[in-house]
Parts: structure tokens; sequence; C-alpha cells
């Protein structure tokens, strides 16, 4: 039988099947935040029930973090408790947390990779959609409720049904300012945010193979938002590279005995996938959504489609945004750039948005919000002297946290204003009641902080 | 988590005649910091519920619950988050059913994880419940079947033999997970080999 890297990954952690029902999966590695576990851990504990194995979790606090200010308490109450909460909860129950300030502490998908807490071939999950960010690593990886955080604390285990596949193709070369947010940013306006609906993705071809591991978890990231399980790329060199000597990797000889079985993660010649589509690299443009999912997106210098007046739902989104069928964004004023998240919030995505604005200066019109997704990046940022090039630029830098991409902490973006966010989500309200967001990837919301207005990127020459 | 047992249900409607109701809508970022599980229902759907000054916008249908305990909303419902909160605010708010053409996985996941019953019937069928406004809806859980009352249209839905015993109990899946706990320490021990 010809397998797909899933099906490997996906036998090797049944430990039984229910006739006519789920499998009972054994999860590896389990991440959890302050926003959906204490009710887990209620849950625990009203059952009488200890964590199973508390060395397989992990814990940081990321939503409700202000981006200022971090060595003092956190002034809002509502966020200061379920941060409390975690810290206490992880305590009694002997699981590993990263509070705020720590050196390790950050967004979790972006920490998880970064301390070699993910390696390959694992099945992870985390109450938390993006999990399937750490699926770039090769790995079955996905987003849970928080009653199954609760299952996962109680057993290790859950109740999984193997889904679909879908193998997604992209082959040749991107072109100059395209990045990888645009490439998923262009799967998606295609597919369209339910295109992946009981699927696992597996993210292939000459372009993917060719991108770092950052680039991979920016588009694994997103596989959520077409509504699929979750999204894999097999593990290459450029994946071990990656993964050697990180805090938790495994070391010496067990090093060399995971790398020896990560080479089998590939999926097999002639393995079937239920659902495949093939996307050529040369056809994406740097991309910008205008409306409210993620799959209202089109070419930064395109329009928008003229018979989405036919669409309630589609009309009900433009009014939402003020704009309208037909027209084109570029050269629309913005308010707020925010770069940062689990999608774009790496140290490659700062490198890319300070190529842009070094030598040049902020727009006065707009307020930026650049927000590392992890302590080690911010520290890497001043090491690199990226820091000193956007600050030189007129750009400020926070502190890590899941910032503006969703409006849970301070950092929100007031009714009616107009953001170019490199996040993932462009729901209405996600970033503050009101708010209007146009997701983009760290190139574009570069050339919109400087101008002010959406600006093709390609119009201003940078080294890339 | 217990949950009331779900057999047949016979309720009037709220529709939300909307594609893609992600969980951002269901229950806004803002309102999931509180550390329990109850009280999320007030805050369901708040911004299409109340205007910027917090004043209830009275045009909205979800304001006008008189009891209905069925949601019919649009294609892919509960799209976005994971957050089960979505669920939680849903039934908390006196829901037991959802109706949609299509669910996003997660949500359904959490859904029935909490005895809330999602429901996909083809888009056609929820059309004919969007054109039926004020009829009666009734799911026969153990037959897998919805009816549009005062049509007497029915269609049968699907939903897995296991997830719809646990439902009709009112069982969730933490207590066999529990039962397999010594095979999972075979696996464990078998895996370290
Ligand atoms: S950065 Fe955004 S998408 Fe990522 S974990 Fe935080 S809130 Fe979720």
């Amino acid at each position: 039988m010809k397998r797909t890297i899933f099906d490997k990954i996906w036998d090797a952690h049944v430990i039984k099947g229910i006739t006519e029902g789920p499998s009972v999966l054994y999860i590896d590695r389990h991440y959890i935040h302050e926003v959906t576990s204490p009710q887990a851990f209620t849950g625990l504990e009203k059952r009488g029930l200890e964590v199973f194995r508390p060395n397989q979790t992990f814990a940081t606090c990321d939503h409700n973090v202000p981006t200022i200010n971090q060595h003092l308490p956190i002034s809002d109450q509502s966020s200061r408790l379920p941060v409390e909460k975690l810290a206490e909860n992880t305590k009694k129950h002997r699981i590993t947390y990263f509070p705020l300030g720590d050196k390790r502490n950050g967004v979790v998908h972006i920490i998880g990779p970064e301390l070699g807490l993910t390696t390959c071939g694992m099945t992870i999950v985390c109450g938390d959609s993006h999990t399937s960010t750490h699926g770039a690593f090769g790995n079955i990886a996905f987003g849970v409720g928080t009653s199954e955080v609760e299952m996962v604390l109680a057993t290790q285990t859950l109740l999984q049904t193997k889904p679909r596949q879908m193998l997604i193709k992209v082959d040749g070369e991107l072109g100059k300012g395209v990045c990888a947010k645009d490439i998923i940013l262009y799967i998606i306006s295609n597919l369209g945010t339910s295109a992946g609906t009981g699927y696992f993705l597996e993210f292939a071809g000459s372009t993917i193979a060719s991108l770092s591991m950052e680039e991979r978890m920016t588009i694994c990231n997103m596989s959520i938002e077409m509504g699929a399980k979750g999204g894999l790329i097999a593990p290459d060199q450029i994946t071990f590279n990656y993964l050697k000597d990180r805090d938790y990797s495994p070391k010496g000889e067990a090093w060399e005995e995971s790398v020896k079985y990560w080479e089998t993660l590939k999926s097999d010649v002639g393995a079937i996938y239920d659902a495949v589509y093939q996307f050529s690299a040369e056809e994406i443009n740097p991309m910008i959504t205008y409306g409210t999912n993620p799959g209202m997106g089109i070419s930064v210098t395109g329009s928008i489609a003229d018979n989405l007046k036919d669409n309630p739902s589609s009309m009900k989104a433009l009014e939402y945004m003020g704009f309208a069928p037909g027209e084109k964004l570029i050269g629309k004023r913005i308010d707020y750039v925010f770069l940062g998240s689990c999608t774009n919030g790496r140290i490659e995505d700062f490198r890319a948005f300070a190529s842009i604005v070094k030598g040049r200066r902020k727009h006065p019109g707009v307020i930026a919000w650049l927000v590392p997704g992890s302590k080690q990046v911010e520290c890497q940022l001043e090491e690199e002297g990226i820091g000193d090039v956007l600050r030189k630029a007129g750009f400020e830098i926070r502190q890590p946290g899941c910032s503006a991409c969703l409006a849970m902490n301070d950092d929100k973006i007031p009714s009616g204003k107009y953001c170019v966010s490199t996040s993932n989500r462009n729901f209405e309200g996600r970033q503050g009641p009101g708010a209007r967001t146009l997701l983009a990837g760290p190139i574009v919301a570069a050339a919109a902080a400087i101008n002010g207005v959406i600006t093709d990127p390609r119009e201003l020459s940078y080294e890339f | 988590m217990s949950f009331e047992k779900f057999t047949i249900l016979k309720s009037g409607t709220i529709n939300v005649p909307i594609e893609n109701i992600d969980t951002d809508q269901i229950i806004p970022a803002r309102f999931l910091k509180t550390t329990s599980r109850e009280g999320f229902g007030k805050n369901l759907f708040y911004d299409w519920r109340y205007d910027s000054q917090g004043k209830m916008i009275r045009s909205s249908e979800l304001n006008e619950n008189k009891g209905e305990k069925i949601l019919v909303a649009g294609r892919n419902f509960g799209c976005g988050s994971s957050r089960e909160h979505a669920a939680w605010a849903i039934y908390d708010y006196g829901f037991r059913a959802v109706i949609s053409s299509f669910f996003a996985d997660i949500f359904k996941n959490n859904a029935l994880n909490n005895g809330l019953l999602p429901v996909q019937v083809s888009d056609n069928f929820l059309d004919r419940i969007f054109k039926n406004i004020g009829s009666d809806i009734i799911i026969n859980l153990p037959e897998r079947s919805v009816t549009i009352y005062s049509t007497g249209e029915t269609e049968h839905f699907q939903i897995n033999s296991y997830k719809q015993n646990c439902l009709i109990n009112g069982f969730d899946d933490i207590e066999y997970l529990i039962s397999c706990r010594h095979e999972t320490e075979n696996f464990e021990n078998n895996r370290k080999k």
C-alpha cells in the first residue's frame, strides 16, 4: 500500500480504533495558553484527575498580554486573571511554563519550533486553531477545543476520525516582492475558505521545497483559513538544519537516530489523495484582502470582483469594509499597520519589512505596531541591527505577544480604521469592534507603512 | 462536563441566513477572559445584537429569542478560531441544535463535545427552512432526520454513530479515553523499544 506522509504519521499514533467510529490517537506534544486551558483544568479537577503526562505539555501566555511594559503587572484585571490562573494551574500540575518576561516566552506557535519542542513526525495539539503551523516540520498538528485539551491532559490521547487528504502543489519560481504569505493568500482566494473542511493538506512542489522553515510555517499556519484540519510539508534537509541544536531538539546519538527516522517521512510515489490542486508560482502576485474572510483576497494591484453585488454575504462584508464591487485598493489611505502574529512575527518577517523601510520614513499618518512573536525574535532584532533600522525609519518595536491579531489585549484597532495586518484573520471585529483589516504579507505592509496608502511594493526599489 | 441527553427536538428557529459565520462573530475575543464555562450566552453574537454604545439593536432577530432552541445559519458555520466558547455561548443562550449546509470541523467537534447538535443539511433544504419562516423544525437524532413541521419536508443528515450514541446518552469522550489508559501505556512502552 502506498502511503502519504500523513498516513505514516497517523498509523504510527493510532492506539486503537472504534468500530464505525473514531480512532484513539496518541498525542506527542501538547501546547497550552491562558485562553483555552482554564476550563480544562477545572474539568480535570472536578473529575479528580491528575495530568497524565505533564512533561509532554508546555505552556505560554500570549493572547492577553500587553506589548509594552511587560515588567509591570498586567493592569487590565480581566487579562491578568487568566494569566495568573495559567501560572497556578501549571505549577500545581508540574507543567513547564514560560511566563511573561521569560526568555522563552512568546506566541505559542512561534516558540514551539523555536525551542525545538516541535520536531518531525509528531502529533501535536493545542487549544488554538493555528496549531496547523507546526505541520511545516512534517507533523500532524491541529487545533482542538477546550474539552479536548482536557482529554489530552487526562489521557495524552484524543478520539479522532481520519480526515480526507488534499495535495496542494506549487511549482515554479516566485516573482520579485512575492512572499510565503502571498502564496497562501493566493491559494485561499482561489479555493475558498471552506475548501479544506474535512481535509488534511499536504503542501508540496518545487516552490514549497525552496522555502525556508519560517516561510513554510506561514503557509501551514493559514491552512485553517481554508477550513482544513491542518496542513503539513514533508521534512527535508532545510527542516533538519533548522532544528539542529535547538534547546529541546534531540542531541548526539538521539539526533542521528531521529533524523534517520524523519527522512522516511515523505509520501510514497503514487500515494492517493482525495483531492489535488496545482498552482504555478509565476502567477502569484503580492496579495491583499478586501473583505471579511481570508478568502476575499486579490493581487495588490487588482480590483474587487464586480459580480459580488449579487451575493448578500459578500455585500455585507464590503459594506463593513467601506469598499464597493469593482473598486481597486491601490492608493487607498490606511491608518494602521500591524507586523506580527504567529503568521508573520518571525525574524525573517522583520528582515523583509526592514528591507523596504531602510532609508525611508514611516508615513506620519500611519500608526505602526511591530510586534515580535517571541522574546527570542525580540533579542535577535537587536543583535542583527534590525531594531536600529526600524527605529531610524520612525518605527517603534513592541514586546512579544499576539497583540493586534485579535482584540483581546490592549492593542486594538479603533472602529472604522483601516489596518494592513500581517496576521491571519480579517473577520469583522477581529482586531477590535468595527476595525477594518486588510491581510497582507510583511512586504506589502511595509510599503503601506511608508506611503500611507496601499502600495505595490514592486514600485519601491529595494533590495530583496 | 455533562449535558442534557438529546433525542427528539421540536422547536421554533432563529434564522441567520449569512454565510461563513466565524467564531469571532459568535463570541468576540474580548469576552473570552473568564475562566469558567458558564455565562457566555449573554455575549453571543454581541456585535450583531448591540451597537457600539452597548444599546440593543432592535432589528436583530437574535434579540427576539422566545425560547427557540434551534439556530439556523448560512453555509460554513463556525469557521475560524477553535474557541469552544462559541459552542458554550450558543448552548448557554438556549440553543440545542444548529442547522447549516456546512460546518467548520473544529466547531462541529466542539459542539458535539458539549451536547449541541450540528445538523448538516443540503443547500436546498436550508433554503426551504429560510423560506418557511415561523415554522417549527423537528430534529430526530435516533432517526437522523430533520423535518420542516409546516410543510412536512424531511431530510436525513449524517452523524458518526459513536457521536450519535454519546449525544443520545449524554456521554462524553473523556470517560472512554480514561478506560483506555492501560492500552495507552502499552503503546508508550512499545514505542520506546
Ligand atoms: S498570533 Fe493571533 S492567530 Fe496566532 S495564536 Fe495569537 S491570536 Fe491566535
